[in-house]
């Protein structure tokens, strides 16, 4: 599907021969194995068609079926009783619900983004893990779009956010980062829902002229809309794909930079600083390429996808990681500089109490998962491993939570005055609905990879194209 | 099949995507205009090679990103100095506040306005087409590479066409049935 993309790169990585020996990650194509255009559309689409090897499926989507019945259960409560149930008081009136919601949505800024970028940049590699990657970014995102909601005190007025004729004369405050978000959310989940549909076209009539039952037949056929592979429609589909992958990247930074400014705005200690966008959008993409990664591990294993994700693709993705993790840790330091610099009793104190206060632990915790770990991505094996990596993802994604929680609850518990100083413990409830959202997020990706291609077929026949050039392909 | 009523052209299949690209060239050169092109995926080259010229999404996403923009911005400058204009501290409303929502539903209009124009340009959703009734065009979203001539093409004749598609290395060369096989 992507017109003139991937040629470059994808074509290096044929002429080189597979056998130079050393660390050049350009010796490994990326598509690995003897395939060909029949084997490509089995092997994915059997896994949609035929169903997930093996028992782990099944015990999977229970036990996430049982944690998003845990997390509709707790946001039905919460609607019944109020925010009152979560660990909220005078001074921290933002903690779980805005940690999850700022955690939820970098993990969807870095899918549609890494699948944009790496269209944008012809990087040939980025095709396979795609897919899933647009897919995490849709269910991520979806999921976040929940918190801000539930999180208002009277949620079923969510809805005055939107500019809409009314008798009352209600407008939105424009001036509100808040208001920006609404307008941010609605913008990149319905771009990212066309940029993944787009893709899926293809796919879609690949998978109704494989069905095995009517039923089959039927389902992907509506999904496909009748599509029939014609010449002039790969065109205008590529055409569309580039210039959505083009509005795209700008559109993620500017919906996480809004995130930013949401804290920024506020005459917070420890958050009114023109650092936040750039420092919040680092830190989304370095959560979500850390996503991307525990994703693309556990699928590979689960799979068999070893052809498809090599260790090219898993050296990537943790060379990024590895740099975006820079970024973010140069952001700590001038965080801190900028506290001392200022001089504002306010900000040094807030700078100090993170890492000295009654949170000090999170601090550290998440300097040790943020920081420190990521720092085993620098040597070659640990890149080329995939359980650690499944590990150091998993680390940098708890530390990114916990890092969210720290500059959300240390700004707000020590207000002004030493009279209205708080603390924040959170109750039963808001652990259900965090560890519930997680569920939630693994039972929607249960279901896109249970009934849809997990990895898009028309890519990687367009891949196998440019390996093995148009007279052999077959 | 093919006595069941009228017929829709007549259809090749080839082995690789060289032998469609070169067929397809090569019906061009042959003089016919209502010439398609299917494969499994996109095929650098092909629709050009069918005389595609301009695919117009790049039209599209202007005019969607403009009505977006514009439109979004409009309503805010009306809200804020028109419909309900807010004086607070003696600030009065001031267009960079105005930025960002205006910045999102450009992206979101011109989003909109490439993926239904896409849709649009291409005829879908038509969940119905006659090349569907070949039990082998299913392999066209799969590892087939086919090439239609329909009748509606002025040099068409059922014959001198056939025998022409023959002579370009076809595997298979069919009739496909207008109407819907039941």
């Amino acid at each position: 599907m992507p017109s003139v993309t991937s040629n470059l790169l994808a074509s290096a990585a044929s002429v080189q021969p597979a056998a130079a020996p050393t660390r050049g990650e350009h010796s490994t194509p990326v598509l690995q194995g003897d395939h060909s255009l029949t084997s490509i559309s089995d092997k994915l689409s059997d896994i949609v068609l035929y169903g997930p090897t093996g028992r782990w499926w099944g015990v999977a989507f229970w036990v996430s079926s049982a944690l998003t019945v845990l997390f509709f259960g707790s946001i039905a409560y919460l609607f019944y009783k109020g925010v009152g149930i979560w660990g909220l008081n005078e001074p921290v009136v933002w903690a779980f619900d805005i940690t999850n919601y700022v955690w939820w949505i970098a993990i969807a800024m870095s899918g549609t983004f890494i699948s944009a970028a790496l269209h944008l940049t012809r990087q040939a590699w980025g095709a396979s893990i795609s897919r899933f990657a647009e897919a995490m970014t849709i269910f991520a995102l979806a999921i976040a779009g929940m918190f801000p909601i539930i999180h208002l005190g009277r949620p079923w007025f969510f809805y005055w956010l939107a500019p809409y004729p009314n008798v009352m004369s209600l407008w939105p405050q424009w001036r509100s980062p808040l208001v920006w978000d609404f307008f941010a959310i609605l913008a990149y989940l319905l771009l990212s829902l066309m940029f993944w549909y787009l893709g899926l076209l293809p796919d879609l009539a690949t998978l109704r002229d494989h069905a095995r039952t009517r039923s089959q037949q039927i389902f992907y056929g509506v999904l496909a809309l009748g599509w029939r592979g014609e010449a002039r429609h790969w065109h205008r589909q590529g055409s569309a794909h580039l210039l959505l992958a083009g509005l795209a990247v700008p559109l993620v930074v500017s919906v996480h930079s809004v995130v930013g400014l949401d804290f920024a705005t506020g005459n917070t200690p420890g958050w009114h600083s023109t650092i936040f966008p750039p420092f919040f959008v680092a830190g989304a993409m370095f959560s979500g390429f850390a996503m991307a990664m525990t994703i693309a591990v556990l699928l590979r294993k689960a799979f068999d996808l070893n052809d498809f994700i090599n260790e090219r693709h898993l050296d990537n993705l943790a060379k990024l990681i590895l740099a975006m993790g820079l970024v973010l840790a140069y952001s700590y330091m001038m965080d801190i500089f900028m506290a001392w610099y200022s001089a504002d009793p306010y900000e040094i104190y807030t700078a100090v109490n993170r890492m000295r206060g009654p949170y000090a632990p999170v601090y550290w915790t998440l300097i040790l998962c943020v920081v420190i770990i990521p720092q085993t991505l620098w040597s070659s094996r640990v890149r080329r491993s995939p359980w650690v990596l499944l590990w150091v993802s998993v680390a940098i994604n708890i530390g990114m939570w916990l890092e969210r929680f720290m500059l959300i609850v240390t700004s707000l518990h020590r207000d002004f005055l030493p009279s209205a100083w708080g603390m924040f413990y959170p109750t039963i409830w808001d652990w259900a609905i965090l560890i519930g959202s997680i569920g939630f997020f693994a039972w929607l990706f249960l279901l896109f990879i249970r009934f849809l291609p997990l990895i898009s077929m028309a890519e990687m026949r367009e891949l196998l194209l440019h390996q093995q050039g148009p007279r052999h392909a077959r | 099949m093919q006595d069941s009523g009228p017929t829709y052209g007549l259809m090749a299949q080839f082995s690789t995507p060289q032998m469609l690209l070169e067929g397809v060239r090569a019906a061009r050169a042959e003089g016919y205009v209502c010439v398609d092109a299917y494969s499994p995926m996109h095929i650098e080259g092909l629709a050009e090679a069918l005389g595609f010229q301009k695919d117009h999404i790049s039209m599209f996403a202007l005019v969607g990103g403009i009505v977006g923009g514009v439109g979004t911005f409009g309503l805010q400058w009306y809200s804020v100095s028109l419909a309900y204009p807010l004086n607070i501290g003696g600030r009065t409303p001031f267009w960079p506040g105005l930025v960002p929502a205006t910045f999102e539903m450009t992206v979101l209009g011109a989003a909109l306005a490439i993926f239904f124009g896409m849709l649009f340009g291409n005829g879908l959703p038509k969940l119905f087409h006659p090349v569907f009734n070949l039990p082998e065009f299913a392999r066209a979203s799969h590892d087939g590479f086919f090439l239609s001539i329909q009748c509606r093409d002025p040099h068409f004749d059922a014959h001198a066409t056939r025998r022409f598609l023959e002579g370009l290395g076809t595997m298979k060369v069919t009739d496909v049935p207008e109407a819907e096989a039941l």
